[in-house]
């Protein structure tokens, strides 16, 4: 399954806060495309998934927006 | 076996919080971060906005502590709970409008319920007795304790030799005799630990992490309550006060204008919210009217937004008004002349 979450025109951190509420609401292996605006994004979501045990899969960047596909790892607490 | 217990750290991404949570988890601790997003975080805004700002280093810096600590950490919004603590506050503002006492209560207090829906053990904070005036002082952080409910549950590990055990220390999941007493303003003592730890790359500490500790924020802020009549704000009016010049050469209505492509971009989304004037006929400012405004009003406000433009030497200069609506309408007129724009108009 893939989903997709517009975080354009947000400023950082909340393009990584909506990311991770989206992804707290999937399972692991399914895909989350995350489009933003703000460069910020770039280092930050994947930083986040990083910590947080998920994959940044791709990034790229689209008509001046920024676009990273996110693939949901196992949630362990 | 021990049970391996569980903690809570909050993390602002300075270095105090870093190390407070690195000598927790040398004790055996499994450590989790969180960080509270309140909407004046001064974290990424402007870097990503400003130009001269992308030169910087582009990090979430409570992501990069996390990142060091290799613990995970929660981001979470509080926007508009946390309305109530910069409008409200019981225990009032420092120099400017930061409401430190009460914000430190307000998260110490999200950080417990955190903890009572997740299992956790304790919270842990990075203060140090004495190093604010307003909330890091030894009866300040007595009212945190009392105020967020935390009880005996809150760590303070760079100060807890100078306060009473807590429950984390009380009960052997720490050893107290490992943790420090910190006091007062230096720095030095932590700079010490970073290096023991071998923590060389940090946020250096600056004016704070919040845009409400600084002068001309707070002064805008204090502007837009003034100007509607009340003390409320939403999320898109925070975020503007951070960008462009504000000025307000009538009462009824301020200017925000652009001062280089990454804020004029960042203003162009507020299109439908504000009426837009453009400049056509020379390079310049994308510039929003805040307020309710007539045909003179957009007149002046052209003269001004023009002075800040390429064609500020030139006689007339060509400019368009995008209404909220979409409707468009082209403007002739002439920059004002520097010395006419006053002073006082800038917020």
């Amino acid at each position: 399954m893939r989903e997709q979450l517009d975080a354009r025109r947000l400023l950082c951190p909340l393009p990584v806060i909506r990311t991770q509420d989206r992804v707290n609401t999937m399972a692991a292996g399914e895909l989350l495309e995350v489009i933003c605006t703000d460069p910020g994004a770039a280092s930050d979501i994947p930083a986040w998934c990083r910590i947080n045990g998920h994959k940044v899969i791709e990034m790229r960047e689209q008509s001046g927006e920024l676009v990273i596909l996110i693939e949901v790892g196992e949630k362990k607490r | 076996m021990m049970q391996q217990r569980r903690a809570l750290a909050l993390i602002s991404g300075g270095l105090d919080s870093l190390l407070a949570a690195r000598v927790v988890m040398e004790q055996g601790i499994h450590v989790e971060g969180v960080n509270f997003y309140t909407g004046f975080c001064v974290e990424g805004h402007t870097h990503a906005i400003r130009k001269k700002d992308r030169a910087r280093p582009k990090r979430n810096n409570a992501l990069w502590v996390a990142e060091q600590l290799g613990i995970k950490l929660h981001i979470i919004d509080v926007t508009e709970q946390y309305k109530d603590v910069v409008i409200n506050p019981k225990h009032g503002y420092g120099a400017n409008l930061n409401p430190c006492l009460d914000c430190k209560c307000f998260m110490v207090g999200k950080a417990v319920e955190w903890i009572g829906e997740h299992g956790f053990d304790f919270i842990i904070t990075g203060e140090v007795v004495g190093q604010r005036p307003m909330s890091q002082r030894r009866d300040t952080m007595r009212i945190v304790v009392r105020e967020s409910q935390v009880g005996e549950r809150l760590l303070r590990p760079l100060c807890a030799k100078n306060l009473p055990p807590t429950l984390p220390e009380l009960e052997g999941w720490v050893d107290r005799e490992k943790l420090y007493g910190f006091s007062g303003r230096s720095r030095k003592p932590q700079m010490a630990l970073a290096k023991q730890f071998g923590l060389m790359d940090y946020a250096q500490p600056a004016g704070g992490c919040c845009f409400l500790t600084d002068e001309a924020y707070s002064r805008k802020l204090a502007d837009l309550w003034e100007s509607r009549g009340a003390r409320e704000y939403e999320l898109d009016d925070i975020m503007l006060l951070k960008v462009g010049r504000h000025l307000r050469p009538r009462p009824h209505f301020k200017l925000i204008i652009g001062r280089e492509e990454g804020e004029n971009n960042f203003l162009q989304g507020y299109q439908r919210r504000f009426p837009l004037l453009r400049m056509i006929s020379h390079p310049g400012p994308l510039t929003l009217i805040d307020g309710e405004v007539g045909a003179e009003d957009v007149e002046l406000a052209a003269c001004i937004a023009a002075r800040f433009s390429a064609g500020r030497d030139a006689g007339q200069v060509e400019m368009q008004l995008i209404d909220r609506d979409g409707s468009e309408q082209m403007l002739q007129v002439f920059p004002m002349p520097v010395a006419e724009v006053r002073l006082e108009w800038y917020l």
